[in-house]
This record gives structure tokens, sequence and C-alpha cells, in this order.
């Protein structure tokens, strides 16, 4: 179909106390090509409205231009159908309330946004979602409370559900507990943890599926069509759509805790063997039977602590909360030390802590372990210094119990890590193979749990201690391998009511992904987004920029280094667009010719004019709201800019900014998320990815002859809009200093 | 997507959602993103919560809008979801997948032609304290609750919608969408699962008699500091002294303000901690050279967020100090205010002089004020008690304190719970 342009200009809230709008309909016709170009008085208004609907039905027009308020304001009331494109000119934010009413670079302003938008809506289509035959099954790694919960919910729902479990059989470490800590009111009595109610359910559970001593041995296609090879003895293979990871933890290696008097004695022992012998019979002393007068709990073994887990297991005071009333009950009279730096019982869990210092042979003491030995008379001495008495004691106890903490299933020791600032350093020229550093997310864990064939490493992305935790802390679900959701204590340390909360979470996020992906359309945060990158493999020369750069691994390889697309795991950030040097990858409504057309579109006055004309690329998710809060608060600036959204700064391809130079403006100024280890990114690494790219644009400006001082690069928050008038004249004032773009005239 | 005409008096959905803070805004986005209906309904003005008042989240110290923006986004895209503001249940019939909701609508004075260009409030001649930003400043009467209020649409405060004055503002409204004969809505809605989002409040202060608030200027809580810090604030992100905008030399953090305290909140209010350390570093940010004194009886941060307490225990000017504060005093004079923390164990009390003191105050739930129906049952601080489902599913701070992200995690799973409620009858 033809396309058909209608631009529609809005001449409410102040727009047209602050532009001559005719002219603006004019240059919608006579530059921008509109078919059809009108100005109503207020344009959301269902007159407004109904004016657009009848052009659609008796013009037949397909592209339409609001130029209105920002399209953060009401999109939804200008939805017209799938086969109708509305783009919005920002008038309103960006134009008539941080700009002069009426003055002459005003309107320069305003008509440059009228021709930016008309040219963008010429060239896109609408997007033709991509629908494959997909499975809605769901895999649920790991056959703990957390895996099971997960599993039974998501068959729940209606959903088939294959668990898998490594060992012989279901339940995970709630088999080995004797009690839970209470989460009931009144947070007091020691509950069971219900686990064999939920295999019950399982079993029970026509929908589910269950492999036991079975591992995953290779995941390989995409969200959808996953096609899993299992191995028990023999392999089974599957494909499902979903996946949640439950995989939960190991305990920390006894053997590091040395220094806590482990191996010394088999009198001192951690917590996960306290809970055995008390599930085998009760507690005795290790060393010789003998009945226990005095117990010692030590918190923080290993946890908090620099040299061993330096974060905290979140659960450990109250598992030996917990352990010290199995004493109290087996031994009425025992006395009961816990030592402890700080006593974490969080919530209503602190009714459970006030209940347990009711026992006035429960002894908390405040201090940092001094060291652990073992006396003469067969007990254990516990030295403790920083005590709040100020002074030293000593603790002697028949026995020592070591809080260890949790180490999730995907930490691996071996190889080391790659730390998070390294991928994207080492500069390279243009068309230079990579090696492999400037990855956006690099294969950094190690893990060989779900044994993914993606190129960009075997399982999820740990983000940091191993765990694949989500940077994110509206997002706890984002995940940088989509359809893939990491729950329990394999994401974070966590109880067993928050592993049941989280295990919901989990399998909701793998229920979404299925159904979302079935329809062809994007999950979070592009969410329902139903564009995808299309790449013209003709032209590509194999520099494997794109593969590298995903932060979602969607794209493999082939040996000779061409990029194999996965789309059902694109999260339509557009970075591989961004990536390419030859230019092939687009999307139907958004590419690189795109946002060329844009560019070319504004008008650029000769040098003797003296109205410079700056570029700004600006991320839409951060930056394009905060100046769109500059609009709001009324600030002023310098009428000069020139502002073109961008779905992530990631998604900058070097090549506007020449053609940007080419075109005469005399500088681009790149707005893009907050970088580093607290990124905020919601496409990871796009505003690193930027900054990497501009050492390209410092060589191309080189080449060019033009001062470096064209191309800035900024941070910009969403809450920083006080800044963009500073942001944006500062620049004005540089190009000043600098001069005219030689290449204005040519 | 917002609402674009009036409500009809009968809407039906899939899950409804009641409280539009962080929780609730999950839980009723997740929901829609799986395919079902949802309506999500807000008794202020604007979603958003409690979250959007808040300058920063620990860790990251990432602006908390950022995550709202993009759930905007979500929200404004998504043809399964209304949301319903001013709107508060009244009552609840039926059972588990078919339910009866009865919904108040309180009027906004301000229909859906709104397009908050503004011009109202400019003439606006009435001013109204603001309690978005805890009554630190005012508002005109007819306001837009905040840069980021979603509806973005101006309402007008009941107390003044019936003041003559307001008739100019009505006026000069190009758009005919101001109505200050707006009347209140009572409508129905069928839906097959409810979800309670309800949150939380802070504390009241002034119930600690001891530590000063209410009575002393620069003494104030953690969610004004909040507000403070806040470039949307109102002081435009400035932190100084309350009393004489004195720049602060000391500041003190007073923890457990009425958490774990019998007479007051007998359980931890979790987040309080990290939220005093995150606010230290606000001072920090703009005094490079203050001393920061904290007082702890024990100090949480759980999980990766240790990472967050190592940090700032590198800070050299951040005083950590174990002891319980219990007694707060001013200066006359100076204003100063003095912190008197004893040491639970030994009885000694140390005092420290501060130019100002915040209170980490702790979580009320606010089914205190409002208990859900079909009697849920709730513990005895009114946190909904869990395994609830025979009543409402609790999402968020509801069921206890969390931090943003676990409460996000909850409310996530409470989208399947919902659905699974609605699936099984």
């Amino acid at each position: 179909m033809d396309t058909k342009v209608g631009v529609y200009i809005c001449k409410g809230c102040d727009i047209a106390k602050s532009m001559d709008v005719d002219k603006l309909v004019e240059i919608g016709t006579s530059e921008g090509g509109a078919a059809v170009c009108k100005s109503h008085d207020i344009l959301c208004s269902q007159e407004g409205l109904d004016l657009i609907k009848a052009d659609i039905e008796s013009e037949g027009i397909n592209r339409i231009v609001v130029a209105a308020c920002s399209v953060r304001v009401f999109p939804e009331l200008f939805e017209f159908g799938k086969d109708t494109l509305t783009d919005r000119a920002n008038l309103r934010e960006q134009v008539a309330w941080c700009h002069e009413p009426n003055d002459e670079d005003t309107q320069m302003l305003a008509e440059d946004v009228i021709r930016m938008a008309c040219a963008k809506v010429k060239v896109i289509e609408p997007p033709e979602p991509l629908i494959e035959e997909t499975s809605k099954d769901i895999m649920v790694v790991g056959g703990g409370i957390t895996g099971m919960t997960a599993a039974k919910n998501a068959s729940a729902a209606g959903y088939k559900v294959t668990l898998i479990e490594k060992e012989d059989k279901l339940g995970g470490w709630a088999t080995k507990y004797k009690k839970v800590f209470p989460k009931h009111p009144p947070y007091k009595n020691l509950e069971d943890s219900g686990y064999e109610q939920l295999i019950k359910d399982i079993e029970a559970d026509g929908n589910i599926t269950v492999h036991t001593s079975t591992t995953v041995e290779k995941t390989a296609g995409q969200p959808g069509k996953f096609e899993v090879a299992l191995q028990n003895g023999s392999p089974t293979e599957l494909t499902v759509g979903s996946i949640v990871l439950a995989t939960g933890w190991n305990p920390y290696d006894p053997e590091k805790l040395s220094y806590l008097g482990y191996g010394i004695s088999p009198d001192v022992v951690t917590n996960t063997q306290m809970e055995e012998m008390v599930s085998n019979g009760g507690v005795k002393r290790p060393s010789d039977g003998k009945e226990i007068e005095s117990i010692a709990f030590i918190q923080c073994a290993g946890s908090r602590d620099q040299d061993h887990l330096p974060y905290c297991s979140s659960v450990c005071c109250r598992v030996s909360l917990k352990q010290a009333l199995y004493v109290r009950e087996q031994y009425p009279n025992a006395k009961i030390y816990v030592i402890y730096k700080d006593l974490r019982s969080p919530a209503q869990y602190e009714r459970f802590y006030a209940s347990v210092q009711e026992d006035e042979g429960i002894f908390f003491t405040k201090g940092e372990i001094a060291g652990v030995e073992k006396t003469d008379d067969g007990k254990i001495a516990v030295n403790v210094e920083e005590t709040l008495l100020g002074e030293d004691i000593q603790v002697k106890a028949d026995m020592v119990v070591l809080a260890a903490g949790m180490v999730p299933t995907t930490k691996v020791d071996e190889p080391e890590p790659v730390a998070e600032g390294e991928t994207a350093e080492a500069a390279e020229g243009e068309g230079e193979a990579a090696d492999g550093k400037k990855e956006a997310e690099g294969a950094e864990s190690g893990a060989k749990i779900l044994n993914l064939t993606y190129r960009q490493g075997t399982d999820l992305p740990t983000l940091k201690y191993g765990f694949p935790d989500s940077h994110f802390i509206c997002f706890p679900y984002e995940t940088r391998r989509t359809g893939i959701y990491a729950a329990g204590c394999v994401r974070a340390p966590m109880d067993l009511d928050q592993s049941s909360r989280d295990a919901h979470g989990a399998a909701l996020k793998s229920i979404q992904a299925v159904e979302s992906i079935g329809r062809g359309a994007a999950v979070h945060p592009r969410a329902g987004d139903l564009s995808y990158p299309d790449f013209f493999m003709q032209r590509c020369t194999q520099c494997k920029r794109c593969t590298e750069e995903c932060p979602f691994g969607a794209l493999d390889e082939d040996e000779k280094g061409n990029p194999l697309p996965n789309p059902l795991r694109c999260r339509r950030c557009g970075v591989c667009l961004g990536a390419c040097p030859e230019r092939i990858v687009s999307f139907k409504n958004y590419g690189v010719h795109m946002i060329s057309e844009m560019i070319k579109a504004v008008e650029i006055p000769d040098e003797f004019e003296e109205k410079p004309r700056i570029l700004a690329f600006v991320c839409e998710n951060d930056a394009m709201p905060s100046v769109d809060m500059a609009g709001v608060k009324r600030m002023k600036y310098n009428s000069m800019v020139r502002i073109i959204p961008l779905r992530c700064l990631g998604s900058m391809n070097t090549v506007w900014i020449s053609d940007a130079l080419a075109s005469g403006f005399d500088g681009v100024i790149l707005i893009g998320c907050k970088k580093g280890d607290d990124y905020q990114c919601h496409f990871i690494k796009g505003s690193e990815l930027a900054e990497y790219r501009m050492d390209n644009v410092r060589e191309k400006l080189k080449q060019l002859v033009l001062e470096e001082e064209r191309v800035e690069i900024h941070e910009l928050a969403i809450t920083d809009f006080h800044r963009v008038p500073e942001l944006f004249d500062a620049f004005l004032e540089t190009m000043e200093t600098v001069g005219p773009n030689p290449y204005k005239d040519m | 997507m917002a609402e674009f005409k009036p409500v009809e008096s009968q809407i039906t959905a899939d899950t409804l959602v009641v409280g539009g803070g962080i929780a609730g805004m999950t839980t009723a986005i997740e929901t829609a993103e799986v395919g079902k209906k949802v309506i999500l309904l807000e008794k202020n003005p604007s979603i958003g919560g409690r979250v959007a008042t808040s300058f920063q989240y620990f860790p990251k110290l990432c602006p908390p809008t950022c995550g709202i923006e993009i759930n905007l986004k979500r929200i404004r895209v998504s043809p399964h979801i209304r949301v319903l503001t001013l709107a508060e249940v009244e009552s609840v019939s039926g059972t588990a997948g078919d339910y009866e909701v009865k919904i108040k609508l309180t009027p906004r004075y301000v229909n859906e032609k709104c397009t908050a260009c503004g011009e109202c409030e400019k003439v606006c001649e009435i001013e109204r304290d603001n309690e978005f930003n805890y009554g630190l400043d005012k508002t005109k009467a007819i306001y837009l609750p905040h840069l980021m209020a979603y509806p973005p649409r101006y309402v007008v405060d009941p107390k003044s919608a019936g003041d003559e004055r307001m008739k100019k503002c009505a006026e000069a409204c190009e758009y005919g969408a101001i109505d200050l004969d707006m009347q209140p809505q009572t409508i129905t809605a069928k839906v097959k699962a409810l979800v309670w989002a309800t949150g939380w409040k802070p504390y009241d202060a002034t119930k600690i008699d001891n530590l000063g608030f209410g009575q002393y200027k620069n003494v104030i809580t953690n969610v004004i500091m909040e507000r403070y810090a806040s470039k949307n604030g109102p002081t435009d992100g400035k932190i100084a002294r309350p009393s004489d905008g004195k720049e602060i030399t000391r500041i003190g953090f007073v923890q457990c303000a009425g958490s774990r305290d019998e007479n007051h909140l007998p359980y931890c209010s979790a987040v309080c901690c990290l939220a005093s350390m995150k606010q230290a570093t606000y001072v920090r940010e703009q005094y490079p050279e203050a001393e920061i004194h904290l007082f702890y009886i024990d100090v949480r941060s759980p999980g990766r967020m240790e990472d967050f307490y190592t940090k700032v225990q590198q800070d050299e000017k951040f005083f950590f100090h174990r002891g319980k504060v219990g007694k707060v005093t001013e200066k006359t004079d100076s204003g100063n205010i003095v912190l008197f923390a004893e040491n639970t164990l030994t009885g000694e009390v140390v005092e420290t002089e501060v130019d100002m003191a915040v209170l980490a105050t702790g979580m009320v739930p606010n089914t205190v004020d409002a208990a859900p129906p079909l009697e849920t049952e709730l513990d005895e601080f009114g946190f909904i008690a869990p395994d609830g489902d025979k009543g409402v599913i609790s999402a968020g701070v509801a069921s206890r304190p969390l931090d943003v992200a676990a409460s996000i995690q909850d409310a996530t799973g409470a989208a399947l719970k919902a659905i699974n409620v609605g699936r099984r009858s």
C-alpha cells in the first residue's frame, strides 16, 4: 500500500500562541509531502480525533503526524489501527513551553520538528509480527521448594510443565529441615515447610512431568522453541517455550572455615550439619555422643567477610534462632550462646527473635570472633572481641555451630568471572576482527546448568558473586536471556517464604514470555513491540560486532562469522543496528535510513546567518522524559537544537553523526543514561556502547579534519531535568567557540 | 490506559488490583502482559505511590521515576489495563471467581478533556498543603500532583471545589475541563480475583514523644528527607537545616524510630537501615565534609545489600554508633539537636550534638485504616497474614515490610496467584 501522510497540528496549550501554525501547515504540505495537513484547536478532543479518522477513511491516510504534545501524553488516544502509523511531533514540551514565543528561531525549530516527523513517517512501515509455531510448555530446573512452587502454579494456570531435578527425589533442602522458622502469626512457633504436600500435589498433577536424577545436557534454540536435551542415563529431548531456573544453593565450603575452628574438632559443625543431626535423632556432641550442656552459634561464618562471602546470606540468623530452639527442646537446661555481628530478623521475624530472647538460657553476644580453639577439658573455646561491654570474652561450649552462608549453584570458582567494567574497553578501528573483549554481556558465568548453546555463554549471566540476579530494582525479573527466569536462592539468598513468592513471580514471567512470543511480541521492557530486526545478509562483512554487542545474546554466529539471528530472543533495543558498520540491520519502524532521513530533513541555514544547528540524539527512556519535564517546568534553552529520540543510545549508528556533519549540523550531542557498575540502561550496556563507539566517531572527525568538540556524549537521569538547559546551552557555547561546520555549504 | 470518557456504571475484568503504588502497578501490568484484563484502583489522584516520593533507590542510587516511566509506558500501550484514580472499594460480595465490587469514585472536578496545560493553576487564588511533599510546601487548590503524575491531569482540592474563587479557574480553561459540580459516583466491577496492594504509611513520629519530632524543627523523618533531596521537592533538592536553612556540618540518623519497639511497632520495618545509609549519601553529595552519625541496634542489610553497607563504611566521616537513642533535646540558642544514645548492655549514655536529626520511622500497613474485605486475616499489626487466598491476595508491603525489589517480586507473583484463583472457580 502506498504511504499517504497526514499532518495534524494542534493549536492548543500555547502552541498557536508561540508560533505561526499556518506556516507550519504550509511546510507540512510543501516540504513534508503530506497529502493532508490541517490544524485544529484541540486535537485531543473528540472533534480533533474525528477529524483524523475521517481523513483516514476518506483520503486513505495511513501515516499520521500528530504535531502536539509529547508522545508520553496519551499516546493511546492516537491509535488508529495496525495499518496506520502515528508519530508525534512535539511542539508543546519541546518547542512552545521551552522557547521564546513567536521568535524567529522558535518558528524555525517548529518547522524542523514538522519536517523531521514527516521524513520519518514516510519511510516507516507497520511492523509485521514474527509468528512462528512455538511451544507454551515451561521447563523448571530444580525440584526444591522454589522449583516445585513454580511448577505447581504454572500448571495451575494451564501450562504443561517439565520439572527437572538432579537428585533422585524432589524436595531439595526442605527435606533436610526438621522445622522452618515461623512465617505465620504470631511468628513464634516453628513450622513445617510443607514440602511433602507439595511433592504430593506435583505427583498428582497430570500437567507436570517430573524427571529426577536428571540434568540438562543442552539447551539450544530460542524462547518459544528451546530444544532441550536431558540426561538421565539415556538422553531425552523436549521442546519448551520458557525456563525457570531454580537450582538453589550450596553451603559455603566448610573447609574454608578453619579460621572459625572447623576441622579442629568434630564438635565444630556447620548449620546444615546441625540440621541433619536434628533430623537424625537429635543433637549429641559429635565427638563422644555426650549430651549437650552448652553450645555456641557463630554467626556470619564466611558471610559478610571480604575474604569469603562479602554478602549477607540473609537467613542464617534466623536459622540459628531456630536451631537454638531445637537445642532447648531437647535440653531444657543447656546454655546456648549466639555470637553475632548484627542480628538480622527482618519484618515480623523480629517477633521470632523477641520470643527466643525470652529464653533466659539463650545468650546473645555481639562481637567479632578472634579465634576458636579446643580446650584441655574437651570443650571448644570461642574468643570474642569488640563486645558491647568493651572487653574480650571467652565462651566455652560443648559444641559450636557455624552459621555458614549460601553459595548459588551458578557460582563456579574457575574461571574467574570477567569484571563488568572490563567488557567494553579496548577500542578497535572499524572492520577489525573482534577479540571478544567488547562484548556487551560476556559469557561471564562458567556454570554448566542449562548448557545454553548461545554464543555468549552457557548459562544466565551472573550479576555478582555468581548470582544471576536482576540488576534492576524496579524489574527483579529482568533477564539477559529472554525467556529464562531465575527464582529462589540461586538468584539471591532468601528464606523459604520469599523463595515461594519468587517462584510465583518467575512462573508468571515464564508464562508471559510464551504468550508474548506466541503472538510475535517483545517482552519487557519494550513489552508488546511487534517489530524485530531484519538483517540484509548479502552485505554482511562478518565483523561480528552485532553478535558481540547484543545485550541479550540473541545473535549466534556460523563458523564464518555470519550472524545467526534468533529473533525470539530479541528485545528490540536496536543495539545491533547501532553496531553495524554496513548498515544492514533495520526494523520496519526504526532504522538507519529513517534517522538519516530525519537528519537530512532539517533545514540548515548558511553560515552567514549565524544560526548554528545542533543535533541531539536522546535516549527515549530516561533522557527524553527529562527533556519533556524541562518543558513542563517551562525551563528555557536555546532553540538551535534538534532532538531525535533513540530506542537506546546503544542503537546509535555512527553513520548518523557523519550524516549530520555532512548536512551542515555544527555539532552532535548524545544523551544517554548512567553507565558503569550502577548502570541504568534498560538494555544493559547501551550508554556504554555509545561511549565505546565515540572512539570511532573521533577517528572519523579526524579524517574529516573536524574538531573533536563537535561531538559530545553525556549522561542524564530522568530526574535531571534541571540540567537540560545547561547541557544544551553549554554545547551551543562550545559550538560558537569552535565556529561553523565548514561542510555547511557543500 | 487512562480513561477518556466518563466511566461506565458496570465494568468487568479478570483481576482487580487495589493500590496504585509500585506493587499494584506491577501486579496490574504483569497481569495485562499475560493477556488478562485488569482494573487498577488508586485512591489518590495519581498512581506511583510511595516510591514516587523517593529521590533514589538503594543500593544503586537510581531514581524511582526511571522505572515508573517504563511502567507508565507499559500501562499506556496496554489495552488490558484500566486505571481508575480517586477510586476506593466500598464493598465486595461474591466468591473467588465471581466477585462484585462496588467502587466509589471521588470527583476530581477535572474531566478527561484536561491537557495539563496549567492555565487554571496560574489564575488560582487558593492554596493547599502539598501532601506529596508531606506538607512542606503548598500547591494551588487546582494542581498537578507531581511532574510524572498519571494520568497527567489536574485535580481540584475537594475542600475548595465549592469556593466561589475556583470559578476563575474554570473560566481560564480553554478546554472545558473543569467541572466544579462533578458528583461522586459508585460503579460496579465484576472480577474474578482481588489483589490488595495498599502499601504502607510512615509511622506517626509524633507518637514517639521522646524523639522530638513535631517539637523541634530540626528533627525530621526519613520520608521527609526524601522530599528534601528530590529535585522536584520543596527545596529543589537542597538539603539544609529546616529551622534556618543552615548548611549541615553534623547530621544524625536515628534508627528504629518506633520499629522494634514494644510500645510502637514491635516488628522491624526491614528497609530503614539501608534507607538511612542511602540518605547519608545524599548528604555526603551536598556536604563533602559533614559528619554523619548513625545510631542503630543492628544494621540490617541482607544479601547483596551488604555491599552498600560496606561501601558507606569507607566514608571516614560516617560514624556508626551501636545504641538506641532514647532521648532527644534541642539547644535553644543554636537550634542544634542533642541525641542521647544508650548502650543497651552497659547502660552508658552517649550524647551527640548535631545540626539536624533524621528519624528512621517505620512502615505501618495501610490496611490498619482500611481493612480488606472478605474476612481477610490480618496479623496483630494489621498486615495481611500469609496463605490468605480465602480472601484477597496480598501484594507488596500489605503483607510485610519489604524493600522495593522484594515488593515487586511479590507483586509479580500475586498476578499469577490472582489468575489461578480466577481459574479455580
